[in-house]
């Protein structure tokens, strides 16, 4: 029952944004919510709204895939909706209705804040969508190398990241081998209300949790009896590269971005 | 050069003591020397401290008392233990908590990667690993998809492409199921055959080590007996005194012995066996 959870969102594939270098990915995601906040009223989401139909038509990311991202924050985003829609302070009022009134600079700020959560949300699961997680994690030990001169672990933090890619199915098997052994034991996993589901997880907890400290500490001794001593004087053997496509996606994307500014700022 | 040519690993009255309170020593007063081409096997049941003395070899423990020397460097020097790591490469028991990548190649690429090797070098030395483990289909495979026995074949690969002078296998196939025990023990003979690569092996199984050069026995820390397989063997009684297995062939000579057959002490095998038997029940035919 545990087998078949999927790590991340990423849906191999081999288009042109699954090709691009996982830098430019990252770089240009920061880039499109700059563009978010960016955008001044409603009505100029329509160029995100492009830019990203264009990368998920490029990408052969559907519509309901994307919408798939978004529906976890289905609850915040109502919340935001109706907060925005009954506490902004405006002027003219649409609905009077007792205690409360709903005004037509209150409906405005509350879609727009909801459009840039959903903007948000599904704009970077496009990233997630076509990058797969060792990918990202190369991207982001590249990217942040920089700032490992003022002590940040850039190459510590990648490396954490692709051994909790590599152990999560090795914990898996490991918890369901401890659920069965547990079972025919007599415990119960899943009948009861949450609450004792959740209390009958614990017994499942406590051995998972003590043999992966186990497996730390043999792993630390398996890398360093194969030299691990950190990022320094290390090479690698997965190399990154731009190509022209990274070129023209970051042409694109700031374009995109130049122009929901123009907007913004003239046409109001 | 003269490191190169050194004996891989020498034990000097090496000791090791995990806790300063506890006076009993895990390994104690050991010496032993590995010979350049060899395959040593050490024998010893658990707590034996066998497992003990294969971290001594490559200075994840450094010896209390006594002294490790590998390749003729020092194992308590500290400017030589990524040397003296990359000339003793180790495989451990677990196959699950040795591989550090999500693909089988870039496990192999490790090692390499934390020497600093170069990328143009790396590709051809993973590749010639991966293809004396036989594992070259596999190397685009995430490892959780191995068998145990595969898994083990991608930590020696790991292992092989740093060039190591001597391997230590610590128990690698205690493990795994009969067939992986077996596949990864044949691959390291072949290696041992082909390439003359020095093996340590470290294991509980006689039947392992009856397949070795030569057989040193720890029993409470301390090497009781060294020697090839069908001398250790032979002294049957003190084998089995200290808790270890004798191969039944040995057995069976050693009590056609003591019922008063000549047989010869060096019986290890079925095989020898039969020989032993024709040569010693009926001379005229075994000379015909």
């Amino acid at each position: 029952m545990l087998r078949d959870i999927t790590l991340g969102q990423y849906m191999p594939g081999n288009t042109v944004v699954h090709r691009l270098d996982p830098r430019t990915k990252i770089l240009l995601t920061v880039v499109y919510i700059a563009m978010i906040f960016c955008v001044t009223s409603p009505v100029w989401y329509v160029i995100p709204l492009l830019y990203l139909a264009l990368c998920a038509k490029l990408a052969g990311i559907s519509l309901k895939q994307l919408l798939k991202a978004v529906k976890p924050l289905r609850f915040l985003l109502i919340l935001t909706f109706l907060l925005n829609l009954f506490f902004s302070t405006g002027t003219t009022i649409l609905i009077h209705w007792g205690f409360f009134k709903i005004t037509k600079e209150g409906l405005m700020t509350a879609i727009h804040f909801s459009m840039r959560l959903i903007f948000l949300v599904a704009g970077t699961s496009v990233l997630t969508l076509t990058t797969s997680p060792i990918a990202l994690c190369d991207g982001i030990e590249v990217l942040f190398k920089p700032l490992s001169k003022i002590g940040f672990p850039a190459h510590e933090l990648a490396m954490m990241m692709t051994i909790a890619l590599r152990f999560i199915p090795t914990l898996i098997e490991e918890a369901d081998k401890i659920m069965k052994a547990q079972m025919a034991r007599g415990a119960d996993f899943e009948s009861g209300n949450l609450l004792k589901r959740a209390k009958a997880m614990v017994p499942l907890l406590v051995p998972l949790f003590v043999s992966a400290f186990r497996r730390a500490g043999e792993l630390a001794m398996a890398m360093e009896a194969r030299c691990y001593h950190g990022g320094e004087g290390r090479t690698r053997m997965r190399v990154l590269r731009f190509t022209m496509n990274d070129a023209y996606a970051a042409l694109v994307t700031i374009a995109a971005l130049l122009l929901t500014i123009f907007c913004g700022m003239w046409l109001k | 050069m003269e490191q190169q040519q050194a004996t891989p690993i020498v034990l000097d009255q090496a000791c090791y003591q995990y806790d300063e309170q506890d006076e009993t020593l895990a390994v104690d007063h050991v010496t032993l020397s590995v010979e350049k081409g060899s395959f040593v096997a050490v024998l010893g049941h658990n707590g034996s401290g066998k497992s003990t003395m294969a971290k001594l070899m490559n200075a994840i423990y450094l010896p209390t008392e006594g002294k490790v020397m590998v390749c003729g460097m020092d194992t308590t020097s500290e400017e030589d233990v990524w040397s003296i790591r990359k000339h003793a490469g180790m495989v451990f028991q677990n196959p699950d908590n040795q591989i550090v990548a999500n693909v089988v190649r870039e496990d192999v690429a490790f090692g390499l990667e934390n020497l600093g090797v170069p990328r143009e070098e790396m590709l051809p030395r993973i590749d010639e690993a991966l293809s004396a483990v036989r594992m070259t289909e596999r190397a685009d495979s995430a490892p959780h998809m191995l068998s145990g026995g595969q898994k083990q074949r991608v930590a020696i690969a790991g292992v092989l492409a740093m060039q190591p002078d001597v391997m230590i296998m610590d128990e690698a196939t205690a493990m795994l199921d009969p067939s992986g025990r077996k596949d990864v023990l044949a691959t390291v003979h072949r290696l041992n055959k082909e390439s003359g690569m020095t093996v340590v092996w470290i294991t509980h199984y006689m039947e392992e080590a009856a397949t070795a050069d030569r057989v040193v026995v720890l029993d409470s820390g301390k090497a009781v007996m060294d020697g090839t397989p069908a001398q250790v063997f032979s002294r049957v009684e003190e084998i089995k005194a200290l808790g270890l297995d004798v191969p039944p062939m040995a057995e069976l000579a050693l009590r056609l012995r003591n019922a008063g057959l000549p047989l010869e002490e060096n019986i290890l095998t079925v095989t020898d066996m039969v020989k032993e038997l024709k040569k010693t029940l009926c001379p005229s035919k075994s000379s015909t």
